[in-house]
């Protein structure tokens, strides 16, 4: 009990949103005997019930080792003696022999099983009269000879053993703090779409049809109209500057996940900061006026930049600071980051670089000051659609 | 209650036996994850199956209100029988009509109830269930009527992550994700679809297949039905391992844009 309590504590401690109810319910399984003692069914169940995500899975794993690593599962030891009683033929007695051992009680054979697995080594014993082995007279093994005899590991048993499915830690990939694949992101990203109605008048308006209809003196009159859909309306602005090219990968993937999943895309790249103009090349050839970009864009749309906001104070703050020396810019960047938060409704900014170092960059502190931002991660991600479709 | 143990055409892993029998005796609704194609839809139905209830499946769709789960109050058609007295319109009952939700409760026989792709409805769409999955019963406020389940359902729901479910509503489910099958699970699953396919090919089509799956940049990544369709393409077309060691053919059964193609066809 004490170590169930621990578990539940431990998992708590990793952030997995473990309620007490859920706890009452894997206690209601155990009293249900749903686990028969199987430490790897408890771990599937005891999974199932408290874990309500696969970005969980992998704090779960830890939280189970941390717990029951040191439990030596009897379904290892099961299957070490089972592997090496199969390898040997069945043992023939005499008469006699058999009569010395039926003399032996249930009760006797018991209490010097549990006796010898405390004592079992890691021998192979074959014929001897104590140990757990094979072709023996002793009362724990199998293909041997004795009535009273606790036969072990009968059931074929295929699962793998709790502590082992633990170590593997197979779920690392779908924790939500480390970085994602396109799939992931078109999950978070559908999760901004949002219902609006449009297209042809094809649906019908059933409280406007009774409305119509009493109005009507009971004449039928029926009232349609636009059926709903989900859309996204997002412009993506991606820094393509030289400190990027590490998360260049990561930012791609993000592109081709909302292209895929956005039908009103609007992309635009910049380097290191936004000044008069945005780039509709990844390479920064053909540029489009900033401010035409701004007048021309309905303020519903929903606007991600994506960059490390790494840069030198005077690119933020200098007009004429641009990294580019040849490039002349009479307004500083931060104007310009300013005047896209004022021009749309919700902005935010995702930052390929862990949240830990923001404090430590003077620019990135400043852009904070403009935009929410989160970290590009699953989990900051999530936090940022969220962000994006709070009203 | 007998306890569920699978058919031979579906393969199951020991762990999501244990988590179905689980959910039975514990009375939650079983909620599966996984990617497209490992077999969350077919297992409701194998429950059903083996166990011999009725399966009753409701698919969601974005427009899906939960109330409409439990009934449909046909309101335009009582007006129009009314405007045209065809049946006698004081009888509300006659414009009752069940949904899927509702039938499973109303039933007379234990049921597996189905709510496949529930991450496709609005996001209030979970919460909106919770009474009716907890007791078991609902009211037609129409009729004052009050209906119980005799016996509660199976409940089986499948989402696709398109949403995050609310929490409330994830705390009543039991929750298990299916990961995608390791190479050695596949074969024995392509071994029920394909009982007479040579070990050599096959072992040889499966290592393959896991080769062009494990291109991370590939938009969409073949899953398990779209390789037993490979499979049936390349038996078709008489083709041997040691031509599948060269080039990769039928692709297109694979792999369904022409970016992926090209992808997997530069190497």
């Amino acid at each position: 009990m004490g170590l169930f309590v621990t578990f539940f504590h431990a998992l708590r401690h990793r952030g997995v949103p473990v309620t007490f109810n859920e706890w009452l319910l894997l206690q209601n399984a155990l009293s249900e005997n749903l686990v028969d003692s199987s430490l790897t069914r408890f771990y599937y169940l005891a999974r199932a019930i408290l874990i309500k995500t696969e970005a969980h899975f992998d704090k779960y794993d830890q939280a189970f080792l941390e717990c029951f690593g040191h439990i030596e599962s009897d379904e290892d030891l099961i299957r070490t003696i089972e592997e090496r009683l199969l390898r040997i033929p069945p043992l023939e007695l005499t008469e006699e022999e058999k009569r010395m051992v039926e003399q032996l009680s249930l009760e006797e054979v018991r209490a010097r099983f549990l006796d010898q697995l405390k004592n079992q080594d890691d021998e192979l014993h074959v014929g001897g009269n104590k140990a757990i082995g094979i072709r023996g007279r002793s009362t724990h093994g199998a293909w041997g000879y004795n009535p009273a005899g606790i036969r072990i590991g009968q059931h074929e048993s295929r699962m793998r053993s709790a502590i082992q499915i633990a170590e593997q830690r197979s779920f690392q990939n779908y924790r939500d703090d480390v970085t994602l694949d396109t799939r992931s992101i078109k999950t978070v990203l559908s999760y901004i779409r949002q219902v609006v109605r449009e297209g042809p008048k094809d649906s019908l308006d059933i409280d406007g049809t009774i409305d119509a209809t009493c109005r009507n003196a009971g004449e039928l009159e029926f009232i349609w109209d636009r059926a709903k859909r989900k859309r996204i309306k997002l412009i993506l602005l991606m820094d393509a500057g030289g400190t990027m090219n590490p998360h260049s990968e990561l930012v791609s993937r993000l592109f081709s996940a909302a292209k895929d999943i956005v039908k009103d895309l609007q992309f635009y790249y910049f380097h290191n900061c936004v000044y008069q103009e945005l780039y509709t090349d990844i390479w920064q050839m053909k540029a489009v006026p900033t401010r035409k970009v701004l007048d021309q864009m309905n303020r519903n749309y929903k606007v991600i930049l994506v960059g490390d906001a790494y840069m030198a104070p005077s690119e933020l703050l200098s007009p004429n600071g641009a990294i580019d020396y040849w490039y002349r810019n009479d307004r500083p960047g931060i104007e310009w980051l300013i005047d896209i938060r004022k021009r749309f409704r919700k902005v935010i900014w995702l930052n390929p670089e862990p949240e830990q170092w923001w404090a430590s960059v003077p620019s990135t502190r400043m852009i904070q000051k403009v935009f929410p931002m989160y970290e590009l991660t699953m989990a900051g991600m999530r936090s940022g659609a969220r962000a994006l479709i709070k009203q | 209650m007998d306890r569920f143990k699978g058919t031979h055409s579906y393969i199951l892993s020991d762990a999501m036996r244990e988590i179905v029998n689980a959910a039975i005796v514990l009375q939650r609704p079983l909620l599966l994850k996984g990617e497209p194609g490992t077999g969350k839809t077919e297992l409701a139905q194998v429950i059903a199956e083996d166990l011999n209830l009725r399966l009753i499946r409701w698919n969601i769709k974005s427009t899906s209100k939960a109330t409409d789960g439990l009934y449909v109050y046909d309101t335009v058609q009582r007006l129009n029988d009314s405007r045209f007295h065809d049946k006698d319109v004081s009888d509300i009952r006659q414009y009752i009509k069940l949904g899927k939700l509702g039938e499973a409760l109303r039933s007379e026989e234990q049921v597996v109830l189905l709510i496949d792709e529930i991450d496709k409805a609005d996001l209030e769409f979970p919460n909106d269930l919770l009474f009716e999955l907890d007791q078991m019963s609902f009211d037609v406020v129409e009729t004052g009527d009050h209906f119980k389940a005799k016996h509660r359902p199976i409940v089986v729901i499948t989402s696709n992550s398109e949403k995050e479910l609310p929490d409330a509503f994830l705390r009543r489910c039991l929750f298990h994700y299916i990961d995608f099958p390791d190479p050695s699970m596949m074969e024995r699953i392509a071994k029920v679809h394909f009982p007479n396919l040579r070990h050599n090919l096959l072992s040889q089509i499966v290592a393959r297949f896991y080769f062009i799956r494990q291109r991370h940049e590939l938009k969409k990544r073949p899953s398990t039905s779209e390789l037993l369709d490979w499979i049936q393409a390349l038996l078709a077309g008489g083709i041997t391992e040691d031509e599948l060691k060269k080039r990769l053919p039928f692709i297109g059964v694979l792999l369904k844009t022409e970016d992926d193609v090209a992808k997997v066809a530069v190497h």
